[in-house]
């Protein structure tokens, strides 16, 4: 690539104090597992990072029992504003080793140093921030008078945002008064090992958090423990399935993020310049490992080919590479399985005859890497249109009317994120009416804070985080709103299992 | 010389019409003595998914609809209910076997319950949703929004509660703009249907509400696992038991498929709440850009 060759500016991993194997983190206190130990390797070079312990059952068992002591004892009875003060501690802590926490992230995901380090890692101090301020005013939380906390939480997170997920999950969920068992992804558990060092830092009490690292099967003993009260999952939609099966019949309360296929919808009097940031930052931010992508492209068909052009010179600058280089803008693809499985919706995409752009960068020759692409003449029948890739490859489809974009838009079962770039406001806000995703990027993209909810409609999961509605997903109310006279002839609702009631008698036994 | 009355053929109520089941098949409902009361439509599978048809082909106008528009529709259902107080009374009485008394508390508390939650209509999104203060130069607001359809089992068997029960399941989901499709009260389904006429006549577009009667056991599982429903409301499905010996959670299960939004079933009749009318709407959080002045 010869637009603009710069001089290597490595970040250097000196900062990093790590362990040669660490264990799982168990009611304040790092402990060894039970299982087998597995590697966890940087995506971009392929050496071992560290070792990480397999929880097993057991395990799960004692951390799960580990936080349903300290929420007894401890930390269901604190004031909300001492809970806000561990919080706010935290918050801090993850300030002051912001650099170390970035370094750690960029090396175990393979994302690159300028996303952990100016994204990433800020909205992870962010999200501690703005949950600490929440711990001692529930009562305006939307859910009436003295909402009540859940219990203990069990919590499963993604590889994409390892650290970012992991303060998604815990900082509300510890806001509200429970707390929390949490799996981080098999590959990317490092940052959060560093995180129980903070905890440790921060002197929470003893089995408020606990993190049980492994496989799949440690998510799914933690997720259908019996004495969990809650579940939280980030993820693919299949997996989200399985836990909503397996929640199904049990009072766990539940909030699944999964999967999307954004549209990016481009109108023809969009802002160009911002637009062609927007689309990139919409599918190539984080290699496209982002749920909320904008992997769909709809552009307004008269202005097809500006854009194109204009996306292929842009993509043309873009630096692949070393992550912890802070000139690199595509790091490396998160692991071997998810590199072949881009791959493979890569070639079906070229086998349904859909046209294939690749940028030109260099490979390195170690590592996982797949080179920004874009689809060009996709249909919506297309599996590249349809199936999410998860990871940076843009699949482009074209409109003539905000008919036919609202159409195309929906023509999903997932309904998580959608873009539109426009000038026209009073056009943004029709088309946004009438857009299924739960959350819309209007002339942005790719926007994340703690004071807004996220989540989203249809097969893209349930429930909200971030914001008040993240919240409220850790409490439940504890009154009723309608005038009492009204609730006379009512009786009070239970729910689960234990609202079964006799079976009512069939027409059968009545007329007898 | 006594005058011979004039039964109604009670049918179900899919689309704004009141077509019979196309299985043609009818069960018999009996009073609390066990005396012949009337035949009602037994729907089948493919009268379930003819009314999701109709739900679905109603969402966009029902939605579309403005908030005090909608309000004003259900504050009309009300009015109506009001109106035909003495049918209701009389179905009520002759099918729970109740007093005039209780039949008539109970039409009031029905009559009650839509026009507390067609208060909320205009009000419910500016409780359940907000501005959002986000560090940067964006506008941010969350507001509400229906799910879609909602297919509902009411409450079965509840003495006091053949309408109540319904009611109080019905008014949450539509108030917000979701359309519906409501299995009754397998024993006690007359006043179900009387309803559905009072619907028709009142401002309420067709397919807003479809009423089905029959077996829950055997429709819901076809409504469970139904692609184009959104959201399930299992408030009365406590007590179903299936031919293969399938219960609620059997239903949560087949939902799971297509991640269905659950409300867990209740015992009795639910207290009205707000909380009912959050349960069937997303969240959407709309970002736009603040230029730089």
């Amino acid at each position: 690539m010869a637009f603009l060759e710069y001089a290597a500016a490595p970040e250097s991993a000196s900062i990093l104090n790590l362990k040669a194997q660490y264990g799982l983190f168990i009611d304040g206190e790092f402990v060894d597992g039970h299982g087998d130990v597995f590697d966890t390797i940087s995506p971009a070079t392929e050496e071992v990072i560290a070792s990480i312990a397999q929880a097993t059952a057991g395990d799960v068992d004692v951390a799960v029992a580990a936080a349903r002591r300290a929420y007894d004892r401890v930390w269901s009875r604190m004031s909300g504003s001492d809970r806000g003060k561990y919080l706010f501690r935290i918050a801090r802590l993850v300030q002051e080793r912001s650099r170390e926490l970035a370094v750690a992230e960029s090396l175990d995901n393979g994302k690159p140093i300028r996303e952990t380090r100016d994204v990433d890692v800020p909205l992870v101090a962010a999200w501690f921030f703005y949950y600490a301020g929440w711990a001692d005013k529930l009562e305006h939380a939307g859910l009436g008078p003295n909402p009540r906390a859940l219990g203990v939480a069990a919590q499963v997170i993604p590889w994409n945002f390892p650290l970012l997920m992991l303060a998604w999950k815990i900082a509300p969920a510890l806001a509200a008064g429970n707390t929390v068992v949490i799996k981080p992804a098999e590959t990317t558990s490092l940052t959060a090992m560093l995180f129980a060092e903070i905890l440790q830092q921060a002197d929470l009490p003893a089995g408020v958090v606990n993190i049980v690292t492994g496989p799949g099967p440690t998510g799914q003993a933690l997720v259908t423990h019996a004495d969990v009260n809650k579940v939280a999952f980030t993820g693919s939609t299949n997996v989200g399935r399985m836990i909503a099966r397996q929640v199904a019949g049990t009072q766990k309360r539940l909030t699944l993020e999964l999967g999307g296929k954004a549209a990016n919808i481009v109108f023809d009097d969009a802002p160009m310049d911002q637009a062609i940031e927007g689309i990139v930052n919409g599918i190539f931010f984080n290699q496209g490992h982002v749920c909320c992508a904008g992997s769909r492209l709809l552009v307004q068909e008269n202005v097809h080919d500006e854009v194109i052009d204009r996306l292929k010179q842009r993509l043309s600058t873009l630096r692949m590479g070393d992550p912890l280089d802070k000139n690199t803008d595509i790091g490396a693809i998160n692991s071997a399985a998810q590199l072949e499985r881009i791959r493979t919706l890569s070639d079906t995409g070229e086998n349904e005859g859909a046209e294939r752009w690749t940028a030109d960068c260099r490979i390195p020759d170690k590592g996982f890497w797949f080179a920004p692409t874009i689809f060009t003449k996709v249909s919506a029948a297309h599996a590249i249109a349809r199936e999410e890739i998860f990871g940076p490859v843009l699949s482009v489809l074209t409109f003539r009317t905000p008919a036919e974009a609202i159409t195309k838009a929906n023509n999903t079962p997932y309904g998580l994120s959608a873009g539109i770039w426009t000038e026209k406001g009073s056009r943004m806000l029709a088309l946004v009416d009438q857009l299924r995703a739960g959350v819309v990027w209007a002339n942005t993209f790719n926007r994340f804070d703690p004071a807004s909810p996220f989540g989203g409609y249809k097969e893209s999961g349930y429930g909200r985080e971030g914001g008040r509605h993240g919240l409220a997903a850790y409490l439940e109310a504890s009154g009723w709103d309608a005038p009492a006279s009204l609730s006379a002839a009512s009786s009070a609702p239970t729910d689960g299992a234990r609202a079964a009631r006799k079976p009512a008698k069939t027409r059968k036994a009545v007329a007898k | 010389m006594s005058r011979l009355t004039v039964p109604k053929t009670y049918k179900l109520y899919i689309g704004g019409t009141f077509p019979r089941s196309e299985s043609g098949r009818t069960y018999e409902v009996v009073a609390a003595d066990g005396a012949f009361l009337a035949n009602a439509a037994q729907a089948s599978r493919k009268d379930a998914r003819d009314a999701v048809v109709a739900a679905r082909a109603a969402v966009g106008g029902w939605v579309g609809a403005t908030a005090y528009n909608r309000g004003q529709v259900i504050y009309r259902i009300a009015e109506l209910l009001e109106g035909r107080r003495a049918q209701f009374v009389d179905e009520i009485q002759s099918s729970e076997g109740v007093t005039a008394a209780e039949a008539g508390a109970q039409v009031d508390l029905a009559i009650d319950v839509w026009v507390w939650y067609a208060g909320w209509a205009d009000k419910y999104a500016q409780v359940a949703g907000n501005a959002n203060p986000v560090s940067g130069p964006y506008f941010n607001l969350s507001v509400p929004e229906p799910t879609g359809v909602v297919a509902a089992v009411a409450p079965q068997g509840v003495t006091g509660g053949s309408l109540l029960g319904l009611v109080s399941v019905l008014a949450p989901i539509v108030v917000s703009g979701n359309t519906v499709v409501v299995v009754a009260d397998e024993r006690a389904p007359l006043s179900a249907i009387s309803l559905s006429e009072v619907l028709a006549t009142s401002d309420v577009p067709g397919g807003v509400i479809n009423m089905l009667t029959g077996s829950p056991a055997e429709i819901m599982p076809w409504l469970a696992s139904h692609a184009d429903v959104n959201a399930l409301d299992l408030t009365g499905a406590g007590s179903i038991d299936g031919a293969k010996g399938e219960t609620w959670v059997d239903l949560q299960l087949a939902a799971a498929e297509t991640l269905k939004r659950v409300v867990a079933p209740v015992a009795g009749i639910p207290r009205p709440a707000l909380e009912r009318i959050t349960a069937f709407v997303e969240t959407k959080t709309v970002w736009h850009t603040k230029s730089m002045l």
